[in-house]
């Protein structure tokens, strides 16, 4: 079976580039106003913001990429039309690490303290357990692994999106063993420079911190961010009378059981598993990364994403109907992708006031010092925030347009086409 | 009522067909000539049977969700109970728990009720999920009367039988087995009790 990749339902057509100028205006608009703003003086506030957009916006790619290689190593037949969509976002990858570049010149002029203490040399020999970490946190080690996970990240990205286009072109079902046979490969690659990314660019902004959970919990939030912007955009797609017979009711139906499982309860699972060790043994230099989630302003951040991110959620997705119908769905997930960057901002954003948890005699104490607002907790919401946020998804909604138009919207001649385009939950 | 009466010995009517194709038209006609007491015998799962047949969705999912939920409760009531509990019944009895403080942690502590209640969540909603798919099958069943006629074993095999039983308020003999006939079944077996 095959598809007639020309149909017109199966094409962007004018709509791509469109969208893609729209949204590229947007993105770049917001991105110079972030600078504007700033007045050019490139803040600690500016680069936060900038490390804040940059992780939501690679951290929605990568989860695009995990579940397009996920889908090969699996055999699965029923995600084969949602996996151009998929592909198209994992594309964005190919051109993400432009991004990041600022980052590393920012590592590489020896500025870098302003974002990463770590980068502060005296801060770092002040300390045992730091000086201790000084062989693998310092600026050019630091930089070959960013390159690396960069670079790894984009070659897979490019890999699959053009096998899967090649064989729409030629037909040739030997394109799908051969993405398969890579797929376990790419999957490793994935799970070890995804973790350690994480790890470099978040966990790190606290150096002293370590938790072996994190790049999991990195690994949850990305997939919590893809699943419900792939759920918006095929909801968008089928808006505008595109791919009636790819995406159907059953493929919504199963991508909601996957945000409901990774997204929802996964991610809990993660972030208690985190937290309850680190909670129970109570040792200062592990429990230092939670106390400032847990003083003043960001006590009620972390209320939001407990409730919002996991319990309002598991409700509303448990059931089998939200799932089913497009209206719920899409409200859900728009929600999901609020508290994707809600807690994307939660992890990036929070300082330890290390000085005044050194010295503090009680917990009270804190948490009154906190009440007065004179703990630096890094409560420090800016529109630089927003807007930052906005370049950088604008130009990933520009790209994923952009992608999604230089091919038809569905493989068409994938082998197992037949199944997705068959199948039925029960 | 009096159909079941007049064919005593009789325990319902089964059609046989080829394909997937044939017993989904099948029981879609049944349902549609006012049969309920019927059902469909096949070999493999076949998609969109349950439609053709009008079956409802079932309410198993409802149940295990308030299954977890009693595990839910039960497991903070128990540890809650058993950790930080201290009363007295009628002033007399003085019920207390076996408190028992970890590393300066309050009696109630949430977090390390988590995994618990976790656990006794799972485990009502995995046992109810079990438990009650047999209750709503009505299984074990140890004797069927479709399986007793000789004639039904190819069921497991290559063949699908639409099944009326006799209890079916519409069930006449000759008129069901004209019914049957004009559905265009490979044969007609008759299914004793």
């Amino acid at each position: 079976m095959s598809l007639d990749g020309n149909r017109s339902d199966l094409r962007l057509g004018g709509l791509g580039p469109a969208v893609v100028v729209v949204a590229a205006i947007v993105g770049i608009g917001a991105a110079i106003a972030t600078l504007v703003i700033d007045g050019m003086a490139c803040s600690a506030t500016f680069w936060k913001s900038y490390l804040l957009a940059f992780m939501a916006a690679s951290g929605i790619a990568l989860g695009a990429l995990f579940f397009v290689m996920l889908q090969h190593v699996t055999k699965a037949g029923w995600s084969v039309t949602v996996r151009r969509p998929a592909e198209a976002i994992a594309g964005n990858l190919q051109w993400l690490w432009v991004l990041f570049i600022p980052i590393l010149i920012l590592v590489w002029t020896g500025r870098g303290a302003i974002l990463f203490e770590w980068c502060d040399l005296d801060y770092m020999h002040s300390d045992h357990v730091l000086s201790g970490k000084l062989g693998y946190l310092n600026a050019t080690f630091w930089s070959i692994r960013s390159i690396v996970y960069l670079a790894s990240w984009a070659l897979l990205a490019a890999f699959y999106r053009r096998q899967s286009l090649a064989q729409d072109r030629d037909g040739d079902y030997r394109r799908t063993m051969t993405m398969q046979w890579w797929a376990p490969i790419g999957i490793i690659v994935y799970a070890i420079t995804q973790t350690f990314a994480s790890i470099d660019w978040v966990m790190a902004l606290q150096p002293k911190w370590f938790s072996t959970m994190f790049g999991v919990y990195w690994f949850a939030v990305c997939c919590t961010g893809f699943y419900a912007s792939i759920i918006l955009l095929l909801i968008f797609l089928r808006s505008t009378g595109r791919g009636a017979d790819v995406f159907t009711r059953e493929h919504f139906h199963d991508l909601g059981k996957l945000l409901f499982a990774f997204g929802v309860v996964f991610w809990a699972y993660i972030g208690y598993s985190q937290y309850m060790l680190i909670w129970y043994a109570n040792i200062p230099i592990e429990t230092a990364w939670f106390a400032p989630r847990q003083l003043g302003p960001w006590t009620w951040v972390s209320w939001l994403l407990i409730l919002g991110h996991f319990g309002l959620p598991f409700v509303l997705l448990v059931t089998r109907w939200t799932k089913r119908w497009r209206g719920t769905l899409g409200l859900i997930a728009a929600w999901m992708v609020l508290m994707f960057l809600v807690d994307v901002y939660w992890l990036v954003m929070p300082t330890v006031p290390e000085a005044a948890l050194m010295h503090a005699t009680s917990w009270d104490q804190l948490a009154q010092q906190a009440a007065q607002g004179t703990l630096p907790l890094g409560w420090n919401p800016s529109i630089l925030n927003l807007t930052a946020l906005v370049g950088a998804l604008g130009l990933l909604v520009a790209g994923t347009f952009f992608f999604l138009g230089r091919a038809a919207l569905s493989p068409t001649h994938d082998p197992r086409l037949s199944d997705a385009m068959a199948f039925e939950n029960y | 009522m009096s159909s079941s009466l007049r064919d005593a010995r009789i325990w319902g009517l089964a059609a046989q067909f080829t394909s997937p194709a044939e017993i989904c038209a099948a029981a879609a006609k049944a349902r549609e000539s006012g049969y309920r007491w019927f059902d469909c015998h096949t070999p493999f799962p076949v998609h969109g049977l349950d439609k053709a047949m009008g079956l409802p969705y079932t309410i198993l999912p409802v149940i295990v969700f308030f299954a977890g939920m009693t595990g839910t409760c039960l497991a903070i009531f128990l540890q809650v109970f058993t950790n930080a509990l201290e009363f007295n019944i009628w002033a007399v009895v003085p019920v207390v728990g076996y408190q028992f403080e970890v590393s300066g942690k309050p009696l109630i502590s949430a977090p390390a009720f988590v995994p618990v209640a976790f656990e006794l969540t799972v485990l009502f909603a995995a046992l109810t999920t079990v438990s009650f798919m047999l209750l709503l099958n009505q299984l074990p069943c140890l004797y069927h009367p479709v399986l007793k006629s000789p004639k039904m074993k190819r069921i497991t095999d290559d063949r699908f039988m639409l099944v009326i039983e006799a209890k079916d308020p519409n069930f006449v003999r000759a008129d069901t087995e004209s019914f049957l006939e004009s559905l265009g079944p490979e044969r007609i077996v008759e299914l004793e009790p």
